[in-house]
């Protein structure tokens, strides 16, 4: 394989767990709903998968426990932040303080453990002759069939369904939305939980195909890249998929470069997604001044019905 | 007469009632939104449930919880050693919890104290390594004002992309702390490795005369007097000033701040670069004062912690005292129950069950059962 | 006699210790419109909110078309065919025209093209049946008001309302939009509808309702119809006393030119031109209002006087020296007062007390603070005078301001900036949402800054608070200055037509 194939394929390997936290994040926040718990959220998603993977050897079984995991964390910060009406900023901190400490007191005991398996590949061998997409989409793994699914779906939701059009009265204009018959708080406990639940399997595909083994703190920050990739995005899920394997390409060029023998300490190639995180936002930020982001308009408001001041 | 009376009925607004579900009945709960001051009791309340919760997790372990804190509490605060490992581990704590105070009263979220504090006492053992030969009276004040301004420029590489191109705080501070740990491999591994140290990463030890002077011959060091003076000047700037008074009025609201000639731009700056110098001078007495050398997790997360130290103490400066001391011994608590086969990211976890029962207390405080006037 | 398609009765609704609504009694009928009249905070919008399932009643009895309902949620409303178009609109903003219409349709989980097709079809018939016109295809925030209102009022019919309250529908009109919503009011009601409207205009309703409802401090005063009765008694029953309706006359005071604003251009968010070529002229001891429907640049006129708003071309002159740039400090310095749009999102600090918020104009001062370091007890001492002199009601002077009423709240306002005997002062809406005391209480304070040889620009909505203050009304439309008319030539419809952006001839174009 050449080098920029490679780096493609290693693109969309370190891309899709930042596109199921991205999207993920889109959920939540078209709902109205900051999510800055991705970090933990990722952490916990990962650690559940490990621990139920290595016991029990089951692979289906283990995603479904990262995805239940986080669902329910998904509903404590639903209920935090919609019921409650607390601080979202704070909520998502919070989140990840609490996801970090929790997953590594749990992982202590699978850390360093290698896992009995990896994800299935889709082998789709009629494409293996054609250059370059053979090598690609030829024997890709199973969460990222997925994401491209979900990167389909979820379009299709937000801009041709009655639910999508639900959903974006319910992160611009709760009051509206709440007028109108629609049920502002089951909606966003319902996007809330299921962004969490994306975010638990971002962690997963993480653990199962970046990382082969748990270690404490594994996401690196992954979690938060995703928290600026959902801005970068502009809360749209195509969007979504081109930075999150932006993103990947730039995590892997690190270490190719250092395989073809770079002079340039690796330390600092692996600064560059993080470093590129705040330049895209600043450059974003200036281009973007004065125009309207794209935010959704309620996005950290909590609603209130009776609002009499 | 009458206009009379309608005027005092509504001198004081109602309190606002959220929505109230199923059916009409007798009781309800209603909203407070104009009270924002929860009672005292609610970080107590919210450490205590913490216990709790964790105590299940200990339990799933296999664990006695009662035994585990139990042995945590006699390894924080039982023995003279331990205390004063918490109070130790309590000075980051103080600087970096008194820097996030400061920046989260004008609802800055600061969350990068981890890395403003590794950019500290990068700076600092800079000085040892090129400075090697000056006097102790020099090279002690050299390495607090490089500390504390590497860690101030550090904050400053926060507020910039958030002044000037509209950032989130949060993203930048915590994009920041990896490139400064990453910043902290490459000179530990590279650069600054101590030749006769076995090729294990690390700066070579620091000289005496580079050493922070301790407190009767213990390994509480001078570094808790810079803590507890900077607790005291916070105190007079915030209650006296006029500083104090701005950010005040911007943490309040910050529109009604601009609509008075309140620059809120400047002060973001300004609160940044404090919160940074203040992790930065934790950084510097890190390794001057304890670790006296450069190395690799110098900081057990005191960047994170300090955010929940701050928030538990609802940045009161005698609150931020407390509750430095309680993580503190939290952390050396960790530690101790290594002895009994359990991993020390117990205190992680009770660290972040505390913010979550916090942030939920704060709010339930508010809402309150009234009767229904029918 | 008719159907009776709405009657309420023994409507009670508490918030706290307030009545809102005490044992309130009303009915509407079919093919009728019916006004429900009253002064800010009389309680109308409230009825209408618990007819609509906004808010639940505390006790009483609802019947629609002669059948006992239960009325608990707006979707519930929706179901018996009421359907309210409210003041601040329930559009959301970024969505399209007809995706408002449709939001909450559940029927019909996919929406492709050929649904969105049949939708526009059928939507846009909806609208010219009852004389409406609006651009169905762009994002609401696109929209003048008139035409969001007009999507408001399409959306209720869409929905299959037969029972439509419109809650101050004309307050965001122009007088000639006014008259195009009256007409498909009417279209309305020959088709059987009941249409009810809030309003606090007296005149409009005489022209348009067949019968009408007067409400007073939570209490239902009376029903009459129409024909049977007229402006002074309408004040009469609405106030609660007799009203004078002339015009307060005072004394000249104006003096020499203190403020001058030549052609100055400004831009809003997002690129839109908001103030285009404008000039006034402001005296000492003079009031100038300035009146315009919400959204013509007033915003950021005020704005660029504060120095809150940076300006691209034209000059201004303050005090005789001119005005270099936008400093909101500078400003403050050389005697110019604000009293902002809403005083509890950009004049004050909800949870700070009356010491703080006091403050805020002066701590720099020598009097206040000394070397950065303020005079606490000098200035608790200081807001107490104030307090008493404004006569503010608070429990305390470190109470949270957002716990007092909203009068109490302008009051304290008034007195930071009154309390800097400013030269100028630049008050927006300032009785906004203010009981008739209070409001009066606020007119009183502008009256004395003019009689102490203040100049005053007053920016508002009510066309009755400027004729009764104002020296000279200027008109605003666009971003620039339309017209102008003195206080004696002052002409209701005359301002009406320049609101409306017709420049008359007699009218110097500035």
């Amino acid at each position: 394989m050449d080098f920029v194939t490679q780096l493609l394929l290693a693109a969309i390997t370190a891309g899709t767990p930042l596109l199921l936290a991205t999207l993920g994040g889109i959920l939540t926040e078209r709902a109205g709903i900051i999510q800055l718990g991705a970090e933990g959220l990722m952490l916990m998603g990962a650690v559940t998968t490990c621990l139920v993977f290595i016991r029990s050897g089951n692979l289906a079984l283990a995603l479904l426990a990262a995805a239940a995991v986080t669902a329910l964390l998904g509903m404590v910060h639903a209920f935090l932040s919609v019921t409650l009406r607390a601080n979202q900023t704070m909520c998502g901190l919070a989140m990840t303080l609490f996801g970090s400490g929790l997953s590594a007191y749990l992982g202590k005991a699978v850390s360093g453990n290698p896992l009995p398996g990896i994800l299935p590949r889709i082998p789709l061998e009629f494409l293996e002759p054609i250059p370059v997409i053979g090598a690609i989409f030829g024997r890709l793994d199973l969460l990222t069939w997925l994401s491209f699914l979900l990167v389909i779906a979820l379009h299709l939701l937000i801009h041709r369904t009655s639910w999508g059009l639900h959903l974006r009265a319910v992160g611009d204009s709760p009051a509206t939305a709440d007028v109108m018959g629609i049920r502002v708080h089951l909606i966003r406990y319902g996007y809330v939980t299921a962004g969490a639940m994306l975010i638990g399997l971002a962690g997963a595909d993480m653990v199962l195909t970046v990382a082969p083994t748990w270690n404490e703190g594994l996401t690196a920050g992954r979690g938060w890249i995703a928290v600026g990739l959902v801005i970068f995005a502009r809360w749209n899920p195509v969007r979504a998929l081109l930075c999150a394997y932006f993103f990947g390409a730039l995590d892997s060029l690190g270490f190719r470069m250092q395989l073809l023998g770079s002079a340039i300490p690796p330390y600092f190639l692996k600064m560059i997604p993080y470093v590129v995180t705040i330049l895209v936002l600043m450059y974003l930020g200036y281009r973007d001044r004065g125009k309207p982001s794209g935010t959704p308009e309620s996005l950290g408001v909590p609603y209130v019905r009776e609002h009499r001041f | 007469m009458s206009r009379q009376k309608a005027g005092a009925e509504t001198l004081l607004k109602p309190v606002i009632s959220p929505v109230s579900a199923g059916k009409s009945r007798a009781w309800r709960l209603e909203f407070d939104a104009i009270r924002v001051r929860s009672p005292w009791w609610t970080p107590v309340l919210s450490v205590l449930l913490a216990l709790l919760l964790c105590a299940g997790f200990i339990a799933v372990n296999g664990m006695n919880p009662w035994t585990v804190y139990a042995k945590m509490w006699n390894g924080a605060f039982g023995t003279g050693y331990g205390l004063t490992e918490t109070l130790v581990k309590a000075i980051p704590l103080l600087l970096c919890g008194l820097g996030i105070a400061v920046a989260y009263r004008i609802s800055v979220w600061n969350i990068g104290a981890e890395g403003q504090l590794t950019a500290g006492a990068i700076a600092a053992t800079a000085v040892t390594i090129y400075f090697p030969e000056i006097p102790a009276v020099w090279s002690i004040p050299l390495m607090l004002v490089l500390g504390v301004a590497a860690g101030a420029f550090w904050g400053l590489l926060t507020a910039i992309p958030r002044i000037y191109f509209g950032v989130n705080e949060l993203i930048t501070s915590l994009m920041l702390n990896y490139v400064a740990l990453l910043a902290l491999d490459y000179f530990v591994i590279g650069p600054w490795k101590d030749p006769e140290g076995f090729n294990m990463p690390g700066s070579p030890m620091f000289a005496a005369s580079l050493s922070l002077p301790t407190l009767g011959g213990t390994r509480l060091h001078i570094g808790l007097l810079f803590a507890l003076v900077a607790v005291l000047i916070y105190y007079l700037m915030i209650r006296f000033t006029r500083w104090g008074y701005e950010l005040r009025m911007i943490g309040a609201n910050p529109v009604a701040a601009r609509y008075n000639g309140i620059p809120i731009t400047r002060h973001i700056l300004l609160v940044m670069v404090i919160s940074g110098g203040l992790a930065g001078l934790a950084g510097m007495v890190e390794v001057s004062g304890v670790s006296h050398k450069l190395m690799q997790g110098i900081s057990p997360g005191y960047g994170y912690t300090a955010i929940i130290v701050a928030w538990l103490a609802k940045l009161n400066p005698l609150g931020l005292i407390v509750s430095a001391v309680l993580f503190g011994g939290l952390i050396v608590g960790g530690y101790s129950v290594q002895t009994i086969g359990l991993p020390s990211s117990v205190s992680e976890m009770l660290q972040g069950a505390i913010l979550f029962f916090l942030i939920a207390g704060d709010m339930i405080t508010r809402f309150r059962v009234r009767r229904r006037s029918a | 006699m008719r159907e009776c398609s709405v009657e309420m009765r023994g409507i009670v609704k508490t918030f706290g210790s307030v009545v809102a609504s005490d044992q309130v009694d009303f009915s509407a009928n079919a093919g009728e419109i019916h006004a429900l009249l009253g002064e800010n905070g009389a309680g109308k919008s409230t009825v209408m909110s618990l007819l609509s399932g906004v808010y639940r009643a505390d006790a009483g009895e609802i019947r629609i078309h002669g059948t006992k309902v239960q009325i608990r949620s707006p979707k519930d409303a929706a179901r018996l065919g009421v359907g309210m178009v409210f003041q601040n609109f329930r559009l959301v903003p970024t969505l399209t025209a007809v995706e408002n219409i449709v939001l909450g349709e559940k029927s019909s989980f996919w929406r492709g093209r050929t649904w969105i097709k049949r939708k526009h079809r059928e939507i846009a018939e909806l609208a010219k049946r009852f004389g409406l016109s609006i651009p169905v295809d762009q994002p609401v925030w696109q929209l003048s008001v008139g035409e969001q209102q007009r999507v408001e009022i399409v959306k209720t019919l869409y929905r299959g309302a037969d029972i439509i309250i419109l809650d101050e529908p004309t307050s965001v009109l122009t007088p000639g939009e006014a008259e195009g919503l009256f007409r498909t009011l009417r279209r309305m009601k020959e088709e059987g509808k009941t249409v009810i409207l809030t309003t606090h205009k007296m005149k409009e309703v005489l022209a348009s309702s067949d019968r009408l409802s007067v409400m007073r401090k939570g209490k239902m005063i009376a029903t009459l119809r129409t024909e049977d009765t007229n402006e002074r008694e309408l004040a009469q029953l609405m106030v609660g006393r007799e009203v004078t309706l002339e015009r307060r006359e005072l004394e000249r005071t104006r003096g020499g030119e203190l403020l001058a604003v030549h052609r100055i251009s400004a831009m809003a968010e997002h690129g839109r031109k908001a103030l285009d070529r404008l000039s006034l002229t402001v005296h000492r001891g003079e009031i100038v209002g300035v009146a315009g429907v919400a959204g013509n640049g007033q915003k950021e006129l005020a704005e660029v006087l504060t120095g809150l708003r940076n300006w691209a071309e034209g000059s201004i002159r303050f005090d005789g020296v001119p005005v270099k740039t936008a400093s909101v400090r500078k400003a403050i310095a050389s005697g110019i007062a604000h009293v902002p749009e809403n005083r509890m999102k950009s004049g004050l600090a909800g949870s700070l007390g009356a010491v703080d918020n006091l403050l805020t104009k002066s701590y720099r001062s020598e009097a206040h603070s000394r070397l950065g370091i303020l005079k606490s007890a000098r200035n608790r001492q200081w807001s107490e005078q104030l307090v008493r002199r404004f006569d503010v009601k608070t429990p305390g002077l470190d109470t949270p301001v957002q716990q007092l009423s909203g009068g109490n709240q302008q009051k304290l306002l008034f007195a930071r900036e009154v309390t800097q005997r400013p030269k100028l002062m630049v008050a927006v809406h300032p009785t906004q949402g203010l009981d008739v005391g209070a409001a009066a209480g606020v007119h009183e304070l502008l009256l004395e800054l003019r009689a102490a040889g203040s100049g005053v620009l007053l920016i508002s909505e009510d066309l009755d608070e400027l004729m009764q203050l104002s020296d000279r009304i200027l008109v605003m439309y666009n971003g620039t200055i339309l017209g102008e008319q003195t206080r004696e030539s002052a002409d209701r419809e005359r301002l009406g037509l320049l609101m409306a952006g017709v420049p008359g001839e007699e009218e110097k174009v500035v």
